[in-house]
């Protein structure tokens, strides 16, 4: 009697333990929640996505707040939006049709309206995000990756010939993966950075120590992985945070001015990756999208206007008016580092921004000055514009008027206007400062200004000379740290 | 030896494409003749004629990147509307000059000037205008205020300038001065202030 309670007790335990153990397994298998990794340049972020029906769906408010003016409201069964002041949309619970702009476009699946939270296909990204943000955006269905803009981090990689092989690889901007190592080789997982994939996922190098690397994304991260045939490698990268070099451990002496990143102890095989997070470079301008602007930090936007399909004037045959104005951002903003001061471009490469959102983007980040760079054949030296502003219309409550948003900071750019014009006679180039009806002068929040480049005698090609293009940098640099105690701002 | 009968065809063939080309050559010239006829600069309707007003005008200077308000007199008409359109062609006039201090493109004209209570004066100005104007802040911010404080000097009441292109709002003229919006006489007097000032 008493081994029959036994036994059965003991079945009762070894019951309720392998239930315990099924119901466990389930959990111990069950995917980590996808995410949806967003790039753009006003932020980078990360967005859960919904499984509704076996169907991945995305919140519309989380992926629109952070890049512009929203303000979304429901309304019984239908929800509407208005984005960057301008876009309305549309949407009715239950339907798969959206109608944005006064056009219908189809969602491929019904919209989902969940607590005033509207939710939309993830698929339907594709379709309806361009639409909503007046510009190119893409994503990456199979790796839960989305660009917003032309964004993308590209990169090369080479091996160059030497006794000690090294993997270079080179990013058009900076980067900060996390590196683990594993058999055969060492990862390199980008989860912030926009990191697009080169023109082929495969990489060979013709070299027997690393024969290879190959690029994937997946889960909204971009690897590289690079395979190594002779034990265990490093990676280091460069202050600024653009280049990565893998090398083998048995390498000599890393370059000064690099990071490295070293295992403790190369992993086994089997062994679970081991991360390791790369120290953030310096300096990396702060992208937050909102928090308080007081005391600011001097930083200043810098933005090469027209790009893209807006090439702005054909100076020559040759010479478009926005390659001139990125090649002058990018030795302005070397001017500027080099006086410590904080720079955020809005155009790294030739690409089209609308100008909504080159002032959102400026706003957002509260800089403390707003500077539009502009090329013209026509006159001489560089005229210093601020905004013409309509008559002041009215204010509702919190909410500024997108026409005037300028007029409390008007005094501001005037200050600015002021200095850096100083600055260019002191170096003997003609300045003039005036009005002009620019955009996006009025919709900026802070001090605003477009530079106009002529060239100093008759020859449009000037513009392109670097040595003019320098002595003009160097001086609107100076006039811009000369104004930093004027406003408002802390060092 | 040729036989006749083909001598007589291929002569009559010749003859046929000569007189083809003779005729694909008039029909040419007919086109090329209408087609100057469509970009002419001179305005459809009459001139106007009778006394002439003095007037004020707007005149940009490339070469200095200023206005210069001058003093003319031309022949206006007693319709306030028409009288904006009169004032904008004579402006018009100056700049199709070949010694133009402001050069505009070939065809720029001025559709229409249309006059809206209270105080709104929208021009009209045609494809060409602002698809061949020069590109940049200065030269299109000089068009800008020359066209719209030559109105708001002479036709008083008019407060509010819109410009369009072809009968459509447009985001600028010429990538640069924006025309999304509309211009405030007052702004523009204080711009075209700043403007006649030398740098």
């Amino acid at each position: 009697m008493r081994s029959t309670s036994l036994a059965r007790g003991a079945g009762l335990t070894g019951l309720v333990l392998g239930l315990a153990l099924l119901s466990a397994l389930p959990l111990a298998t069950e995917p980590a929640p996808r995410r949806l990794s967003v790039y753009s340049a006003a932020a980078n972020y990360s967005l859960p996505i919904a499984l509704r029906d076996g169907r991945a769906y995305i919140g519309l408010l989380e992926l629109l707040d952070p890049l512009g003016p929203l303000v979304a409201k429901a309304d019984g069964q239908r929800w509407r939006i208005r984005f960057n002041n301008r876009v309305q949309a549309e949407f009715s619970r239950g339907k798969s049709l959206v109608r944005i702009q006064g056009h219908d476009y189809d969602l491929g699946a019904p919209f989902l309206l969940e607590e005033d939270r509207g939710l939309v296909p993830l698929t339907s990204l594709n379709t309806i995000a361009p639409l909503l943000l007046g510009g190119p955006a893409s994503l990456h269905v199979a790796a839960d990756r989305m660009f917003i803009g032309e964004v993308g981090t590209h990169f090369t990689a080479s091996v160059p010939p030497s006794d000690h092989p090294s993997l270079v690889l080179q990013f058009t901007t900076a980067v900060s993966p996390t590196v683990t190592t594993e058999s055969g080789g060492l990862r390199l997982t980008f989860s912030h950075d926009a990191v697009v994939s080169p023109a082929s996922p495969t990489l060979t190098f013709g070299n027997k120590a690393i024969p290879s690397a190959t690029y994937s994304e997946s889960n909204g991260n971009a690897d590289i992985f690079v395979r190594s045939t002779n034990g265990s490698l490093v990676a280091t990268i460069s202050r600024d945070g653009k280049t990565i070099e893998v090398t083998s451990s048995s390498s000599p002496a890393l370059a000064s001015g690099s990071v490295a990143i070293i295992p403790s102890q190369p992993a086994p095989a089997a062994a679970p990756p081991i991360p390791q997070q790369v120290p953030p470079p310096l300096p990396v301008p702060s992208l937050a999208v909102s928090g308080p602007p007081v005391p600011r930090r001097y930083f200043v936007v810098l933005d090469a206007s027209h790009g893209g399909d807006d090439q702005g004037e054909a100076i020559s045959a040759s010479l478009m008016e926005k390659d001139l104005t990125l090649s002058f951002s990018r030795r302005l903003r070397e001017e500027l580092e080099k006086l410590g001061i904080t720079v955020l471009a809005l155009r790294e490469s030739d690409t089209g921004l609308a100008v909504d959102q080159r002032a959102a983007l400026a706003n957002s980040n509260h800089a403390a000055i707003y500077v539009a760079l502009h090329a013209s054949s026509s006159g001489h030296g560089v005229r210093v514009f601020t905004a013409l502003l309509p008559s002041p219309t009215e204010d509702r409550g919190p909410f500024r008027s997108w026409e005037t948003a300028q007029a409390p900071f008007r005094t501001y750019s005037l200050i600015a206007a002021a200095g850096i014009s100083s600055a260019l006679q002191q170096q003997q180039i003609p300045a003039r400062s005036m009005m002009a009806p620019q955009r996006p002068l009025g919709n900026i929040t802070e001090a605003a200004l477009a530079l106009e480049i002529a060239p100093l005698g008759t020859e449009p090609a000037q513009l392109a000379s670097p040595d003019y293009q320098h002595t003009i940098a160097v001086a609107v640099a100076a006039g811009i740290a000369s104004v930093r105690d004027k406003l408002g701002t802390v060092p | 030896m040729i036989p006749r009968h083909l001598i007589i065809a291929g002569t009559l063939l010749l003859a046929a494409v000569l007189g083809m080309s003779l005729y694909a050559w008039e029909m040419r010239s007919r086109a090329e003749a209408t087609a100057l006829r469509g970009t002419s600069l001179r305005p459809v309707g009459p001139p106007v004629t009778g006394a002439t007003e003095p007037v004020t005008l707007a005149v940009a200077y490339d070469d200095a990147g200023l206005i210069h308000m001058q003093a003319a007199q031309i022949p206006l008409p007693s319709n306030r509307q028409q009288r904006a359109e009169e004032l904008l062609r004579a402006l018009l006039n100056i700049y199709s000059d070949r010694s133009s201090p402001h050069r505009l493109p070939t065809g720029a004209d001025i559709r229409a000037v249309y006059l809206v209570d209270p105080g709104l004066a929208v021009i009209d100005l045609n494809a060409p205008f602002a698809n061949g104007h020069r590109s940049g802040i200065l030269p299109e911010e000089l068009t800008v205020v020359s066209l719209t404080q030559t109105l708001a000097v002479n036709l008083p009441g008019i407060f509010r300038i819109k410009i369009l292109v072809d009968g459509q709002e447009r985001e600028t003229l010429a990538g640069h001065a924006d025309l999304s919006g509309f211009y405030d006489a007052s702004s523009i007097g204080q711009l075209a202030t700043q403007l006649q000032s030398a740098p």
